[in-house]
């Protein structure tokens, strides 16, 4: 067996992920046979401190949350550049050491901007 | 289809072999920070179940398995009852790419076996965290879907948590790959073997030393362990994301919190000290013990990673809970600045200095 043949690598991963299901699956279904189930209603309501609840919990969020989303799809994009440039760093050479200085410099001037408009505050 | 056949069985024996190291060291840690917290606040911690509490973390398993599933009426069921396995799976499959010792070739049946990872992909790096990431995704939709105040709350504050850490995390790996020129962590453990002054954390030409001190704390903040446990702050949020969660599903997401901070430890260790090499040559099996090399490799491996997981309690007995807005602006502008300082001044030491 030729041990280069790529995907046969990823077959115990595969394994992996169905042995680590089944244990949950396994685990929950096992329990459900063991355990009580005896629900009534005041048991059922979602937990708010003993109070009454007021409302559905599905509130709207504020904008913060989505301007932090837009800036790590920004740089997580950066960071998937960064990961084969990095490997390959031997290779490249100096003209890869420059046109990652001047990729990061560029996103950088970005960074700065997201810093100065006040994205970065949390209030 | 023989050879396949053999080589199914042997990954099932190793996966068999790390879940049960893992789930058991899980166990342990239960036990562990409850008595290292309990020492270090001068009590004694568990001492009702066995002798010294040790059979405690047997006791809450079983008490978890018999506690009564609550679904509540308003939450969304599908995903209520998948959130919980949608964080714990990627905890542990994570553990696939791991060396934990060395990179031994036995020949079982005719089949090309490594015994010490599972599996050796060129891509170890990415692939562990790719299945992080999808592990957040557990914790968001266990929040969202119970409809509580308390959890959805909780589900976004871990949402915007993980990711901000998530950018520091691989910006300080880029740093070591740098270095190693390589994203598979066996050959990454490999390019540190000797004394302690190749490992990634002092290695020449830079030291990844910020990297290590960048990735450490975003690991703590990516497993929601204090001082960064805002997405379940028990005095403001009541248990954060899994308020609503009981029995077997509650502990599912126990689980996948210790099994994640073993997996952050591991690639701690692997990454940035040196894995399963020893800190001097000597200090492993050598000469005519040579064949017993993977004994002392691994109880280095094991060493290093406890060392770590003694730091995640240390840390949550000396420091206290960071305010939200704190969390982010040390986040974004204090250690993104320095990652991405530490790949720019690693990428010119590498280019002037280049290794061996």
């Amino acid at each position: 067996m030729s041990n280069e043949a790529v995907p046969l690598n990823y077959v115990p991963i595969l394994v992996f992920l169905v042995v680590a299901v089944g244990f949950g699956l396994v685990t929950l279904l096992a329990g459900r046979v063991l355990r009580p189930s005896r629900p009534y209603k005041a048991k059922l309501k979602a937990y708010e401190s003993g109070s009454p609840l007021f409302s559905d919990a599905r509130l709207q969020f504020p904008i913060r949350y989505y301007i932090i989303a837009m800036l790590f799809v920004i740089f997580d994009v950066e960071i998937v550049f960064m990961f084969p440039w990095a490997v390959e760093f031997r290779k490249l050479g100096l003209l890869g050491l420059l046109e990652m200085g001047f990729f990061i410099g560029i996103l950088l001037v970005g960074f700065w901007y997201a810093w100065k408009k006040g994205a970065l505050e949390w209030d | 289809m023989v050879e396949v056949g053999v080589k199914i069985v042997l990954s099932l024996t190793q996966i068999a072999v790390v879940m049960g190291v893992v789930l058991l060291t899980v166990m342990f840690l239960t036990l562990a920070e409850r008595k290292v917290l309990g020492w270090m606040q001068d009590r004694m911690g568990p001492m009702e179940v066995g002798p010294y509490g040790i059979l405690q973390p047997v006791a809450d398993g079983l008490k978890l398995f018999f506690k009564e599933d609550i679904v509540p009426a308003g939450a969304n069921k599908f995903l209520f009852s998948m959130a919980p396995l949608l964080a714990l799976v990627p905890a542990l499959i994570g553990f696939a790419v791991i060396p934990f010792g060395p990179d031994l070739t036995v020949e079982v049946f005719g089949v090309q076996f490594k015994p010490f990872v599972i599996s050796d992909i060129n891509v170890g790096i990415l692939y562990i965290l790719a299945f992080t990431s999808i592990g957040a995704y557990g914790i968001i939709l266990g929040g969202w879907a119970s409809n509580s105040k308390y959890s959805l709350l909780g589900g976004l504050r871990s949402a915007a948590q993980v990711i901000s850490y998530e950018l520091n995390v691989g910006l300080a790996i880029v740093g070591v790959l740098l270095l190693a020129g390589s994203l598979s962590l066996v050959k990454i453990t490999e390019a540190q073997t000797g004394w302690f002054w190749n490992w990634f954390i002092f290695a020449p030409p830079f030291p990844q030393i910020f990297a290590f001190v960048v990735y450490f704390i975003s690991a703590v903040a990516e497993t929601n362990r204090l001082p960064f446990d805002l997405p379940e702050a028990e005095s403001e949020l009541v248990a954060g994301f899994f308020t609503e969660y009981s029995g077997m599903r509650f502990a599912f997401f126990f689980l996948a919190e210790y099994a994640n901070m073993i997996l952050v430890s591991c690639i701690a260790a692997a990454l940035f000290l040196g894995g399963w090499n020893a800190p001097a040559p000597f200090l492993q099996f050598h000469g005519s013990l040579a064949h017993l090399l993977w004994l002392s490799a691994t109880i280095w491996f094991a060493v290093k990673v406890y060392f770590f997981l003694f730091l995640f309690f240390w840390l949550r007995a000396t420091l206290p809970r960071l305010r939200y807005d704190q969390l982010m602006r040390f986040g974004w502008k204090v250690m993104l600045p320095i990652a991405l300082g530490n790949i720019l001044i690693t990428a010119i030491a590498a280019y002037l200095f280049p290794r061996g």
